[in-house]
């Protein structure tokens, strides 16, 4: 069992101090979780700590495919919104 | 180490502070404001441009963005941006290792004398990557022992890190604190990395107030200066931060920087996308106004990128790209001996200026006014002539000496004469960028053409003073009621300011009431 992070992370640095099995490293074009090292933080927190520091919502999935911090949960912003936005700025 | 020394004297500042006369509601640039600090204090500011207004037209600053890393969320602030056309805090083309950071700082400093500071502020917060921020500033406390080293965080991580702080010679910490009131702070920061966990909401801004409050008693115990940022969110904080202000300077913050919020649907953030507005130039002058009752205001702040070089106002960071400065061979030694050859003549030049100022003015650290936005007033009974606001071209040395057109941001300041034009007094009001942020093609902006939108920047300004100008703006100004002038080329700022204000009193142009700001779009439409 094991978290993933995906396209759309920002290189940050945020989560990779936090891993208590050291199993986020530095890659190009994002970071990377080697997932036979990822415990999900079992036995050391009570939350995965890489998922509770990202900044950036829908880059790291859980063992299951799903991001733990789905769009709309970190900043607040209603994703039809950004999509609404988008539109309106390509438009101009 | 330089904090023994502060020790003792920070208590005094914070006892002292801003009461004994003149700070704040004292109108005149920063010298004056800081008359009544110790003298080594001053000496900590003296060449400091983020730390004093009238140290700013003559030295540069340069951050170093070496902390990608953040343990907050801010509602104006998007953690994906990196546009090189975008200039505003938290966005960095190019992330350093403390390594890179060090070449960098020295090929800056050898290539830009005038270079005293070295800060490091983002682009996430520099305390949540104790390790790269330190290591960077252990390195250049050794390497270049004649830069300042500053630090700015939101205070999250501050107090355990505040010993660290003082052991690296780091004696300026900006803290922005944005509210006191747990609930204020819960529209502001939508969550905080906390004790291993993500934690929302009010019990989030909670956790950040007292921290942030905690770290700046410590640094002002340890006689670290500290300068409080606060954003400016209409509706959210706007009057809450004068109670920010009254708290933070209470614990013994030097100095107050209330700057607006920058927010645009295509920065992506929470309030660029949600329709949160940013104050006008005249919300933010009232506010500053209010709260530099209660301590010294900072109104020169730029709010500039995490990777910003050169002048405030300025960013010559393209100069030092990591490409760039890999080719480059830099004899810090002799570096050292010209920097200080350069800072010697600033001051010689500083010295000459403030001589031939004070023969002008009186010391305005005598005056007293009421904390009022004085220019938007009607003319006063009496003999008195009303407040002007004038705009300033500038490329540095307090001179007006920047052709209008190459001007990339206006100094506003205000002229009065409240006892008579014998006495002239000259406050700085704020920078007014002209290419507001952002300058990209044509996916952001509109159609508005660049004059037009520096003609609604200075709305309320009444003279416009430059080294030069080209005849179509001369004509553009003057039809929107602002006087363009050229003869004050290479004159300092206030003294140029002074004598147009007498101008204009003896023609008697004051005799009218200034336009509103109704009327000053209608004519610059």
């Amino acid at each position: 069992m094991a978290y993933q992070i995906i396209e759309g992370c920002v290189n940050c640095w945020a989560c990779e101090p936090l891993c208590p099995s050291q199993a986020i490293h530095a890659a190009e074009p994002h970071f990377l979780i080697d997932p036979s090292v990822c415990t999900e933080c079992d036995g050391d927190y009570a939350d995965p700590q890489c998922a509770s520091i990202c900044p950036i919502e829908g880059v790291i999935l859980n063992a299951l495919g799903a991001p733990v911090n789905p769009p709309g949960s970190l900043t607040g912003i209603p994703p039809e919104r950004i999509a609404e936005a988008r539109a309106q700025i390509q438009a101009r | 180490m330089e904090q023994k020394v502060l020790a003792a004297p920070a208590v005094a500042m914070s006892a002292g502070g801003c009461s004994s006369g003149g700070c704040g509601s004292s109108p005149d640039g920063t010298t004056s404001k800081l008359a009544h600090l110790p003298e080594h204090i001053r000496a900590k500011v003296h060449n400091h441009p983020c730390f004093s207004e009238e140290a700013h037209h003559h030295y540069a600053r340069m951050h170093v963005a070496v902390a990608p890393a953040c343990n907050i969320q801010c509602h104006y602030c998007n953690r994906k941006y990196d546009c090189s056309n975008e200039s505003r805090p938290g966005v960095v083309s190019e992330l350093l290792t403390p390594e890179q950071a060090v070449k960098k700082t020295l090929a800056v400093a050898a290539e830009i004398p005038q270079m005293t500071v070295l800060g490091i502020a983002g682009p996430g917060d520099p305390l949540a990557n104790p390790e790269r921020t330190l290591t960077t500033f252990r390195e250049l406390s050794e390497k270049a022992p004649d830069i300042k080293l500053c630090v700015s965080t939101n205070g999250l991580a501050l107090p355990e890190l505040v010993d660290e702080i003082c052991q690296h010679n780091i004696d300026h910490v900006t803290i922005t604190i944005n509210c006191v009131d747990p609930e204020i702070g819960a529209q502001i920061y939508p969550w905080i990395f906390w004790n291993n966990r993500r934690i929302k909401g009010v019990k989030a801004a909670r956790i950040l107030i007292e921290q942030q409050q905690k770290g700046l008693e410590m640094l002002c115990d340890r006689g670290v200066l500290v300068k409080v940022n606060s954003v400016m969110i209409p509706g959210v904080n706007d009057e809450h931060l004068k109670e920010v202000s009254r708290v933070v300077k209470a614990k013994g913050a030097f100095l107050h920087n209330v700057m607006p919020l920058i927010a645009e649907p295509e920065h992506g953030t929470f309030y660029g996308l949600m329709g949160q507005r940013g104050p006008s130039n005249e919300e933010l002058q009232a506010l500053q106004d209010e709260c530099a009752g209660d301590m010294a205001m900072m109104r020169h702040c730029r709010q500039c990128r995490a990777d910003a070089v050169g002048m405030l106002g300025e960013d010559r960071g393209a100069e030092f790209t990591l490409e760039k400065i890999a080719g480059m061979e830099i004899d810090y030694a002799a570096a050292m001996q010209r920097r200080a050859e350069v800072h010697a003549a600033i001051e010689a030049n500083r010295t000459a200026q403030q001589q031939s100022r004070s023969e002008t003015f009186i010391p305005l650290t005598s005056l007293k006014r009421p904390p009022k936005p004085a220019a938007a007033t009607a003319p006063q009974a009496g003999t008195a002539p009303r407040p002007v606001l004038m705009a300033v071209a500038t490329r540095g040395g307090g001179l007006i000496n920047e052709h209008f057109g190459h001007a990339r941001e206006l100094l506003v300041y205000e002229a009065a004469a409240p006892n008579g034009v014998e006495h002239v007094d000259v406050r700085f009001i704020g920078a007014r960028k002209v290419d507001l942020y952002c300058s990209g093609g044509d996916t952001c902006g509109d159609a508005e053409t660049a004059l037009a939108k520096t003609i609604r920047m200075l709305a309320g300004c009444e003279a416009v003073l430059c080294s030069k100008i080209g005849f179509e703006p001369w004509g553009e100004l003057e039809a929107a009621g602002i006087t363009p002038n050229g003869e004050h080329a290479m004159e300092p700022i206030e003294e140029a300011v002074a004598a147009l204000y007498r101008e204009m009193v003896a023609d008697g142009r004051l005799d009218a009431a200034p336009l509103t700001a109704a009327q000053h779009a209608t004519l610059s439409a």
